[in-house]
């Protein structure tokens, strides 16, 4: 699916208890814990937050405000997590917000001292949205431990704008806001990089892909949700249908039947 | 509209069904290791190590204290040093804490005589109160004074993490949560503690098997009896190979402590908590240089002198009144030899007698104070000897008709028994839940009972008494 069919509206936020403005735009801050999100968050939106609960969850939420370049941004809190493989309530609560809540753009924040681990997650947002930009945090650190992170190689490698940031310092925050605002709007256009899987993998995601694309929106990926179903993990399905069935039918009415009709 | 959904919903459901259970899983593990594959390839690409050699350090010194073949005997290794440690090392300040104590014991009485004090006087004050501190300082002071510094600096180096990893699987064999690793190490310190980190754990289930095993871990207040009684019996006072046999015989304990753990929560996991483990991530912090300095500050003050005036601010009163009991006469037996007259069919069933099983649930409160108990029950009930060393203390055990397995049942009783009052209170502040709280009381009082009772009979069956 295009970029361009993500496009999100009003009742998608409400099923997470969001309240948007016009013309807001949403972002979701994603991460491993301990990488400084919560530093990144601060840094970012100041004193204009609001903390509660994932609507049935007892994952906390914060979100908060700000404004750059003239565009009011939301920026949603999700829970640190390593993975998107759902097995926690955190994991539930990002995946969920990132596949159904379809934010204009998601932050992941990146420990620059342990690339690799935080890749991962970095790799599985990615299947999921092209847009993505890394907030490759902690480079001090990384500095002290003289690790040399390339900004250039990764951003090359993972198709997405990366930043390098000391969000303790607040450096590098002015440089995160033109990335995300860029690419929410679409000036920048982003190519992820693809986990290439084994190929009886790919095999059989491609022919369940074919199999239930003419059911589903457009903004649902079709890839990814063929992985998921290859797996098993019923839990995200059950979301989607949940998701569909309650409030946003007209949603996938319209974009159902676009589908359709092609 | 409900149509496309319910297509939707039943298409997705028999593509589901296609797969089997089995394939499923393989197919996610091939899913996760390409992630990781690529991950890595780009983190080659993209991070520098410029040879980090502490770095480099850690991870050598990890591959072999997390590695499947060493790690948990160095772990026990560990353990097993720091108490022997404790245990050659407090015998001597112990003996000459407990001489010059009951010197001024007889400096005191000598006091009260010249001044004509009534003897009832002398009793409460001296032999009651005066006496009960100075064992509880005498015994238990040094082993904590050294244990708790040495055991410190442990998780000051970080240590704690890799143990909880090392643990892991073995957490989820029992279908308990990893993370109970973590919990059941900070029980270590404090059971109730521990019962609050359960916190960490997100399943409630598993949250909940964490709080209600949590006891089976040796906290604080009872490592220096199982010190203590282990020093005074088992390691017989002195020579440095019952020293080994007696660090070997707590080392066993707290390994018996992990092992019960387990059990318990696979068989709370397999009845009344049914359900599958979650897995989850655990970071190994780098290892750190401990401050040698903040450690004997922290561990001294924190944990030794934390414990020890608590085990005092209930040890005098519990010694003056343990003493009026053992002085008042109901009949022609003293109060305290009716309570435990009155337990003592049913103690020497589980290898115990009246006074210790009696000293137990008067330890309700502390766990610190069932030794300062025990030993001032026998001290008051019986000849007043002249107590001047450990090797008395041993001696009155013995004239109480102690042996090896009374000592033993003793140590597994504490460690397997209901925990103190404010675990308890604690549990039920974060079960909030009478029947909870309840059922951690009495489950592991019941394990303690079927444990103590069948190595009792098994004992005197074999005719080890």
């Amino acid at each position: 699916m295009k970029a361009t069919d993500k496009s999100c509206c009003t009742e998608a936020y409400e099923a997470f208890g969001l309240k948007l403005s016009q013309n807001q735009l949403v972002v979701a801050l994603a991460g491993n814990p301990n990488t400084g999100k919560s530093t990144v968050f601060n840094a970012l939106t100041g004193l204009k937050q609001h903390t509660g609960n994932w609507p049935g969850k007892t994952v906390l939420r914060a979100e908060g405000t700000f404004v750059h370049r003239n565009k009011k941004i939301l920026l949603v809190d999700l829970p640190g997590t390593y993975s998107l493989l759902a097995t926690s309530a955190d994991e539930q609560v990002a995946r969920d917000f990132l596949v159904l809540g379809r934010p204009h753009a998601v932050i992941v924040v990146a420990d620059a001292t342990c690339l690799e681990r935080n890749l991962n997650l970095v790799l599985q947002v990615m299947e999921i949205t092209a847009k993505v930009v890394v907030c490759v945090n902690l480079m001090d650190e990384a500095a002290r431990r003289s690790i040399k992170v390339d900004i250039e190689v990764l951003s090359r490698e993972l198709g997405v704008p990366c930043i390098p940031t000391v969000a303790r310092d607040g450096k590098g925050l002015t440089e995160l806001k033109d990335a995300v605002l860029d690419v929410a709007t679409g000036v920048t256009a982003t190519s992820p990089r693809q986990v290439s899987y084994e190929p009886h993998v790919e095999q059989a995601a491609a022919r369940i892909e074919s199999r239930i694309r003419p059911y589903l929106p457009g903004w649902v990926n079709h890839r990814w949700l063929a992985l998921r179903l290859l797996e098993g993990d019923m839990s995200i399905i059950k979301a989607i249908i949940d998701h569909l069935g309650n409030g946003s039918e007209q949603l996938l009415l319209q974009e159902g039947s676009a589908v359709w009709a092609r | 509209m409900g149509t496309l959904n319910s297509t939707l919903s039943s298409l997705l459901s028999s593509i589901n069904q296609e797969i089997s259970a089995k394939e499923q899983q393989k197919i996610r593990d091939s899913i996760v290791s390409s992630i990781y594959s690529c991950a890595e390839e780009i983190a080659r690409k993209a991070a520098h190590h410029q040879t980090d050699r502490k770095f480099e350090l850690d991870q050598k010194i990890d591959n072999i204290v997390t590695s499947r073949v060493f790690g948990i005997p160095i772990m026990l290794a560990l353990l097993g040093v720091i108490l022997w440690l404790t245990i050659t090392g407090a015998n001597y300040p112990s003996q000459l804490l407990a001489n010059s104590l009951f010197w001024l014991e007889g400096q005191f009485t000598n006091f009260f005589m010249m001044v004509g004090a009534p003897d009832w006087l002398h009793g409460v004050l001296v032999l009651g109160m005066y006496r009960g501190l100075a064992w509880v300082v005498s015994v238990m002071l040094p082993p904590m004074a050294i244990f708790f510094p040495l055991f410190t600096l442990l998780e000051d180096l970080g240590y704690l993490p890799r143990v909880a990893f090392n643990l892991d699987r073995y957490f989820k064999k029992a279908c308990a949560h990893g993370k109970q690793a973590l919990t059941m190490c900070m029980g270590f310190g404090c059971n109730a503690a521990g019962v609050i980190s359960c916190r960490i754990i997100e399943s409630p289930r598993e949250r909940l098997i964490a709080v209600l095993t949590n006891v089976f871990v040796p906290c604080n207040g009872r490592f220096p009896i199982l010190i203590s009684l282990s020093m005074i019996f088992i390691g017989g006072l002195g020579a440095t190979a019952s020293s080994t046999a007696a660090a070997a015989v707590v080392v066993l304990l707290v390994l018996l402590g992990v092992v019960v753990t387990l059990l318990m929560s696979w068989l709370l996991s397999k009845t009344v908590l049914k359900g599958e483990p979650s897995f989850f991530t655990l970071e190994l912090p780098p290892y750190r240089k401990p401050q040698v300095g903040r450690i004997l500050i922290r561990s001294l003050l924190d944990r030794t002198i934390f414990v020890l005036m608590r085990a005092i601010v209930v040890a005098a009163p519990a010694g003056a009144i343990t003493w009026i009991l053992a002085n008042t006469y109901i009949g022609d037996l003293s109060i305290i030899a009716h309570l435990a007259g009155w337990l003592d069919p049913f103690a020497v069933l589980l290898g115990l007698d009246g006074i210790i099983l009696m000293a137990f649930i008067l330890g309700l409160p502390a766990n610190e104070i069932v030794l300062p108990i025990m030993i001032m029950s026998y001290l008051s009930a019986g000849a007043m000897l002249e107590l001047d060393s450990l090797t008395a203390l041993r001696t009155l055990l013995v004239d109480n008709g102690w042996t090896w397995l009374t000592a033993l049942s003793t140590m597994l009783f504490s460690l397997l028994h209901f925990p103190c009052g404010t675990t308890l209170l604690t549990i039920y502040k974060e079960t909030k839940s009478l029947k909870w709280t309840a059922f951690a009381a009495l489950m592991p009082l019941g394990t303690a009972i079927l444990v103590t009772f069948a190595i009792a009979q098994f004992a005197v069956l074999l005719g080890l008494v």
